[in-house]
């Protein structure tokens, strides 16, 4: 809360966090404005939930349901924030997640059980996201380019090694994590991943030297060379992060699903980007939050839950999503347009 | 010339073949007569029907789907299997594809190699009409698989599903399970809603539902065809529809998602009908132990079947079983309900 979303010109303020206090003051009202109007939309969907089903919308195995489902685009999300706020775009987060998935389910892979099951996921995760930011970092490819190629070649991959074949989990311990027994004090164990990665990324981005260099990055990366931040190193990382967040999001994926197949993650890239964007960061880098994120996600699944409950049919839906993007983006302006 | 081509050869394929078959046929009938000697009987009727014999060399195109989903990734099995069967089959398979223009290039390599006949499974059936309508120009007799050509010149044979018939099987199905209960309430978790197919099947559930005056349709979600998007989308359902008594899923593969989501609620008092016949569901059938107790079939062996039509095409010769003298124009697949009554029937059908 005290620490606002970034300084403006971060080539001043060197890589330490030698900060002034009154821009930092309306900046920081700013960014809360922001939140505040996000919150203002969740709860408006909430009362909409409310009044069109009474009995089914506050439930709290809706409320659970809701939480779930938004957790793993959630950590999605988080890592696309950090590439956004960098001034990147990663589009092959989908696929990064389906490769991961396929391969942690794998005959071979299983037989290790959940930490096998995990750990094949997370490393083909970040195996993936090295690729990216070595290409883009190293190679100086364009990060639009350098993700569509890893989307492209990464559904291949997991079609190769799927043969197009539902991967089924016969790991009990897997499964079990996504059923009710091992909810905590009633919170299921994916909410609480999600709850942490978001903890996670909050603090790195607000309260560590790698969340302002992020930021120092997208603001405007030759300022930020100038005053001594390896730039492209600091790119590298951050497409790492992002292949982290694909592989855990795969590994609660495989839990949710008690599979694997290539088609898994379908369209992550386009949602985790509205996400972040409706929760205010710039698509040209330099501002965000993780906050104003994981409300847009949340904002994103609330929607589909309320039509699935109203039993709107899809095309309604999808009508609907895009008004609601374009309004939650407007009402975004609006609040932290005016100076 | 372009127009009159596929006449002429049509005709003349079929003349050939009738002149041959009505020869084995007069000698198939007078044969037939006395029912005991059957080794001479079937020998005559290898003359005009195929059978498993080998006959006259035959190269068979066969431009297939992209496999990323269970049910297209055993269409092309079905079709290689088949074709190896023959020792008088060669297959040139295309790479499968989901690109309507790659598709299109793939039938034209095809028809410059030459092929006798042509197996086509479109990404999209309208947009492939015109390749379809070129190689019968071109000669090459095309069978058409499921996803069905525009115009019926641009396909010599159809062979494919009964998406209609598939809702109307699983409709019928509830209905006589849910027959005597007052109120019953039926929902429906369909499949990819841009599709044509998805309508139809959900036509045909609804038109079937409408015998049962005590059943009411109180919700329908769309999924997309994967295990995500069916769990996704069941959860939400569940939650919609706190009690109700039946549920149809229009796929199999989405329907490992659904059945993952019905566990997760720990809800089991409704019965599930499933759509397509995957492995998987078959093995849930026969062990009956979640809410899955039935599925309609969809079946993947249209894609043998159409191998098998392709070399008689190539052969000119006719099905067995039939009067014609002629491999038919349109063949449309029933949609059985498989149980746990039939499910040893079925059971080497389900597809992984």
């Amino acid at each position: 809360m005290t620490q606002p979303a970034s300084p403006p010109r971060p080539a001043t303020s060197k890589s330490g966090p030698a900060d002034g206090a009154s821009p930092l003051r309306t900046l920081s009202a700013r960014a809360d404005l922001r939140t505040l109007s996000l919150l203002g939309v969740l709860a408006v969907l909430v009362l909409i939930g409310g009044i069109t089903q009474p009995d089914s919308f506050l439930d709290t195995d809706n409320v659970q349901l809701i939480l779930t489902q938004a957790s793993v685009i959630g950590v999605v999300t988080v890592g696309m924030t950090f590439v956004i706020i960098s001034g990147g775009i990663d589009l092959s987060v989908g696929a990064i997640v389906a490769l991961a998935s396929v391969w942690a389910t794998t005959v071979a892979t299983q037989e290790y059980g959940v930490a096998g099951i995990l750990f094949t996921a997370v490393i083909v995760g970040m195996a993936c996201g090295l690729v990216n930011g070595m290409l883009i970092a190293y190679g100086g490819m364009v990060p639009f380019i350098a993700t569509l190629a890893m989307l492209a070649s990464g559904r291949g991959l997991a079609l190769e090694i799927t043969d197009g074949k539902t991967q089924m989990v016969t790991v009990d311990g897997v499964l079990k994590l996504g059923e009710r027994d091992s909810y905590i004090l009633g919170i299921p164990p994916l909410v609480l991943v999600f709850a942490a990665v978001t903890a996670v990324g909050w603090l790195l981005l607000n309260r560590t030297t790698f969340g302002r260099r992020s930021v120092a990055v997208g603001g405007n990366a030759e300022a930020a060379r100038l005053a001594g931040i390896d730039v492209r190193r600091q790119r590298l990382y951050l497409y790492l992060l992002s292949g982290l967040c694909c592989g855990i999001a795969a590994f609660m994926l495989i839990v949710l699903s008690g599979s694997g197949q290539n088609t898994n993650g379908n369209l992550y890239e386009l949602d985790a980007i509205a996400a972040a964007i409706i929760g205010g960061t710039l698509l040209s880098g330099g501002r965000g939050t993780i906050t104003g994120s994981v409300l847009g996600v949340l904002i994103f699944i609330t929607i589909q839950n309320i039509f699935a409950l109203n039993n709107l049919e899809t095309a309604v839906q999808q009508i609907a999503k895009g008004a609601i993007i374009v309004a939650a983006v407007l009402v975004q302006r609006r609040t932290s347009s005016h100076t | 010339m372009p127009e009159t081509s596929p006449f002429a050869s049509r005709r003349g394929l079929l003349f050939g073949a009738a002149a041959l078959s009505t020869g084995a046929l007069i000698t198939g009938c007078t044969s037939n007569e006395p029912k005991d000697s059957d080794g001479a009987a079937s020998d005559d009727k290898s003359q005009q029907v195929a059978d498993d014999k080998p006959g006259k060399q035959v190269t068979i195109g066969f431009a297939g789907p992209q496999a990323d989903h269970g049910w297209l990734n055993a269409i092309n099995d079905n079709a290689k299997e088949r074709a190896k069967k023959y020792s008088d089959v060669t297959l040139e398979s295309t790479e499968g594809s989901n690109d309507t223009a790659a598709q299109i290039g793939q039938v034209e390599t095809l028809i410059n190699k030459k092929v006798d006949v042509l197996v086509i499974l479109p990404a999209d059936g309208k947009a492939l009409t015109q390749v379809g309508l070129k190689a019968m120009k071109a000669g090459i007799p095309v069978v058409n698989l499921d996803r069905v050509f525009a115009s019926p010149q641009a396909y010599r044979c159809w062979i494919g599903g009964d998406n209609y018939g598939m809702g109307l099987s699983a409709g019928h199905y509830i209905g006589e399970k849910l027959k005597g209960k007052k109120n019953a309430k039926v929902v429906e978790l369909a499949g990819l809603d841009n599709l044509e197919l998805t309508k139809q099947r959900s036509k045909g559930f609804d038109d079937a539902l409408k015998n049962y005056s005590n059943i009411e349709k109180v919700a329908r979600q769309a999924a997309e065809f994967t295990v995500e998007s069916g769990q996704q989308k069941m959860s939400q359902l569940l939650q919609a529809q706190k009690n109700f008594d039946a549920l149809w899923n229009h796929d199999d593969d989405q329907g490992v998602g659904a059945l993952r989501a019905i566990k997760q609620a720990g809800r089991d008092d409704f019965l599930m009908v499933g759509g397509a016949g995957a492995l998987s569901a078959m093995q849930a059938i026969e062990s009956d132990d979640s809410v899955l107790k039935a599925t309609v079939l969809y079946p993947p062996s249209m894609a043998a079947s159409a191998i098998d039509l392709a070399r008689a095409l190539g052969q000119s010769k006719g099905v067995s079983g039939m009067a014609e003298f002629e491999i038919p124009a349109f063949i449309t697949l029933y949609s059985a309900v498989v149980d746990k009554e039939n499910i040893s029937k079925y059971m080497s059908t389900g597809f992984k």
